[in-house]
């Protein structure tokens, strides 16, 4: 797996524990959703980033509370196909407005790097080599005009007033986030 | 029609340089076919059984002259010369070559087509109305609220990766000739109360392995809310449709299980919880868009044309046409017309290249250059004035495209089949061919009377055999290829399924089956007013089973 963030391989600062495997008592950690609940009192006393990892087919129920308290929400995709995620983020950043780190985890492809900045992803954890090269060598083609608006408003640029409201404009290249 | 500005210019290049990029890497063994097949599909491309087909968008039907002789040239440049209309109101062709798709989808938007999204579990080409505009029984045209939605849902990032295909389908009059009940949505254009412009909303409708009927989850829908609204319905199915099985992942499936009134508390609450945004249409929008469909300048005519009276009475064969291929306008002196591509004993649906451009002609010069095609595989001029019918009828005619069998027992929607499709059971459009060289007496298909037959060569139903009047649906019995024959399905306002008589036939059987119930509805029927479906209604299936299997 490669990390991306805005489009620059990184290293990745956080920990996942597994489970039944005891969290460390500093720096970030990010557990599953129902553990991650279950556990909270003690992981808030720790003082240090929190995050949480969505799974596959799970929504996210139970942290409406918690969500402005955390600041990754990685999102798991086993399979290209399964856009269950692009929901989640955008619910995310628009339902919750949820400012932190959305994580798009496992089968992406290069193809669909640009529609899940759009749905309100920031970094990329790709399994996919083909993608990674992509990402790193600035080879991720996408169209830059958009007929509705989406999850990363605030970086697209709107249509003149008076035509197609629902129109935006993303810079060329596309940004990585 | 619709015209690009250079931002919907801009959006179709990109999005061709785009995919001319996946088609290269394709070529020069970068990507597998495997990694190839999501990609290709996202923008028309199928690998059928010979060759490579192409599916090409043409918005809820409509095309200008300029646009259908563009189709005629890739036909004739990079096909076999010939194209086939589809139930989406579609263009297929079946013989491209990869290498050419790049040049192809180049031409293409030239006349401001494209491929996108008409394959793929993404969010499919808008259907409507192949009268839109023009129909004297309209509320309103259909075809400016399908442009908004065909804008909203091209590269929507977050309904590209859906659980599986989603069609949508709007009507603008009472008389639903979109089938809109058996799409994933379907919207009627309506009034309410106030006078007001909205929609009643149709969820979950669909054909295939388990055919269901829309429920309507909303009686009157604001007009401004129509994205906001689908968005919310998107996002519902999205998050929970399933995606454990393909056969169960449509949002027909979904409604199912989660029962009528829990979808629309669902979608109600998304709606809700999203709000005002930038999807809340302004009225000055929908204005805009509605101008580009404002009919064209027509001329203050009687209803009556004493023209064509006169040419009627000198020409039976051309009364027979009237007959059954004119349909009524809204403006007085003007008529909507039918060009059937259904000719006795020819492949349901294809055009031939000569043929497209001898439409594109008439289309020009007494259509105010707009064609439509109608989900039942025809094609329509929506704008003959009365006075011009008798030379367009014989410019038609010349062209082999005057057969007079609109609505009629040989105007038969069939799907691709065994001839070309990699998922048949069984042909379909052989069987057609058989059934219309059977009835191809002109007189009996007039007695006879209004009769949708529909043939899939699978369960997947793309003939719409489950809303055919006489469905034909062919199965694998033992490695050979049989046929089941449903009876009263429909696809108007009042949608039903249709019902399977009982045991399959041969292929050698098939054509004598379809005679049967026909001859058996002419025998039942009170009187030639009653047609094949309501006569149906009325008896069941009884007397068409005892007819079929006499002698079993
Ligand atoms: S109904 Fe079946 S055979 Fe016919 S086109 Fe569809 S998938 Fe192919």
């Amino acid at each position: 797996m490669a990390l991306f963030r805005h489009g620059v391989r990184v290293a990745d600062d956080w920990t996942f524990p597994a489970e039944g495997e005891a969290f460390p008592d500093s720096g970030p950690v990010a557990l599953p959703r129902a553990r991650l609940i279950a556990e909270w009192t003690a992981l808030e006393a720790r003082n240090a980033p929190l995050g949480v990892v969505i799974a596959s087919g799970e929504k996210l129920d139970g942290l409406e509370a918690i969500l402005p308290r955390l600041s990754l929400v990685k999102l798991v995709i086993p399979r290209y196909a399964d856009g269950r995620l692009y929901s989640i983020a955008r619910l995310l950043r628009d339902r919750y407005s949820f400012a932190g780190e959305i994580r798009a985890s496992g089968d992406v492809l290069r193809d669909q790097v640009a529609l899940l900045v759009r749905a309100g992803v920031d970094t990329f954890d790709v399994a996919h080599e083909g993608t990674a090269r992509a990402i790193e060598t600035g080879g991720i083609v996408a169209v830059t005009h958009h007929y509705q608006p989406a999850s990363n408003d605030a970086a697209e640029a709107h249509a003149a007033p008076g035509a197609r409201p629902w129109l935006r404009r993303t810079p060329v290249p596309f940004p990585l986030a | 029609m619709y015209r690009y500005d250079e931002f919907d210019h801009a959006f179709v290049n990109e999005r061709v340089a785009e995919f001319s990029d996946q088609v290269a890497r394709r070529l020069s063994g970068e990507l597998t076919e495997d990694q190839f097949k999501p990609l290709r599909l996202m923008n028309g491309v199928y690998l059928q059984l010979h060759a490579y087909m192409l599916r090409i968008a043409i918005p809820y039907g409509t095309l200008s002259s300029r646009q259908m002789r563009r189709l005629a040239h890739i036909a004739r440049t990079y096909d076999r010369d010939y194209g086939h209309f589809t139930t989406r109101q579609n263009l297929q062709f079946n013989w491209i070559r990869l290498a050419d798709m790049p040049a192809i989808l180049k031409e293409l938007a030239e006349v401001e087509m494209h491929a996108i999204q008409t394959s793929g579990n993404c969010i499919r080409n808008v259907t409507a109305d192949h009268f839109a505009g023009a129909a004297a029984d309209e509320v309103g045209d259909p075809r400016p609220y399908a442009e908004i939605l065909r804008q909203w849902s091209s590269i929507h990032p977050e309904f590209t990766y859906l659980p599986r295909k989603f069609k949508l389908a709007v009507t603008g009059a009472p008389n639903d000739r979109a089938a809109i009940q058996v799409h994933d949505i379907g919207l009627e254009l309506k009034r309410n109360a106030k006078g007001e412009i909205g929609f009643a909303v149709f969820v979950g409708g669909g054909q295939g392995r388990t055919p269901m009927v829309a429920k309507r989850i909303r009686d009157f829908l604001p007009e401004a809310d129509l994205l906001t609204y689908c968005e919310a319905i998107l996002r519902v199915y999205n998050l929970d449709g399933r995606r454990d099985n393909k056969y169960k992942a449509r949002i027909k499936i979904l409604v199912h299980e989660m029962g009528e009134d829990e979808m629309r508390q669902a979608v109600e609450r998304e709606f809700a919880a999203i709000g005002r945004t930038a999807l809340t249409l302004p009225a000055e929008e929908i204005a805009r868009i509605q101008s580009y469909f404002a009919p064209p300048v027509l001329a203050t005519l009687p209803a009556h044309s004493d023209v064509l009276d006169k040419a009627k009475a000198a020409d039976p064969e051309l009364a027979r046409f009237l007959r059954r291929n004119l349909h009524a306008h809204r403006t007085p002196g003007y008529g909507i017309l039918t060009v059937s591509l259904k000719p006795t004993g020819l492949p349901p649906g294809d055009a031939t290249s000569a043929q497209m451009d001898v439409i594109a002609d008439i289309a020009e010069r007494y259509s105010a250059d707009e064609i439509r095609v109608s989900h039942e595989q025809n094609l329509v001029l929506p704008w003959v004035c009365l006075d011009d019918i008798p030379a367009v009828y014989a410019a038609l005619k010349r062209a082999g495209l005057a057969t007079p069998n609109a609505g009629l027992v040989t105007d038969i929607i069939a799907c691709p089949g065994l001839d070309y499709c990699a998922l048949a059971n069984a042909r379909s459009i052989p069987v057609a061919q058989r059934i219309s060289e059977r009835f191809a007496a002109l007189d009996r298909q007039e007695e006879i009377g209004e009769l949708k037959l529909k043939i899939s060569g699978c369960i997947n139903a793309c003939g719409h055999h489950h809303v055919g009047h006489i469905g034909i649906l062919g199965v694998d019995r033992k490695g050979e290829e049989f046929y089941q024959i449903t009876l009263g399905g429909s696809g108007d306002e009042t949608t039903s399924i249709g019902e399977i008589v009982g045991r399959g036939f041969s292929s050698d059987e098939v054509v004598d089956a379809v005679e049967t119930v026909v001859e058996t509805y002419l025998k039942i029927r009170t009187s030639p007013a009653e047609k094949f479906l309501d006569a149906y209604r009325r008896v069941g299936e009884a007397p068409f089973r005892e007819a079929l299997y006499a002698d079993a």
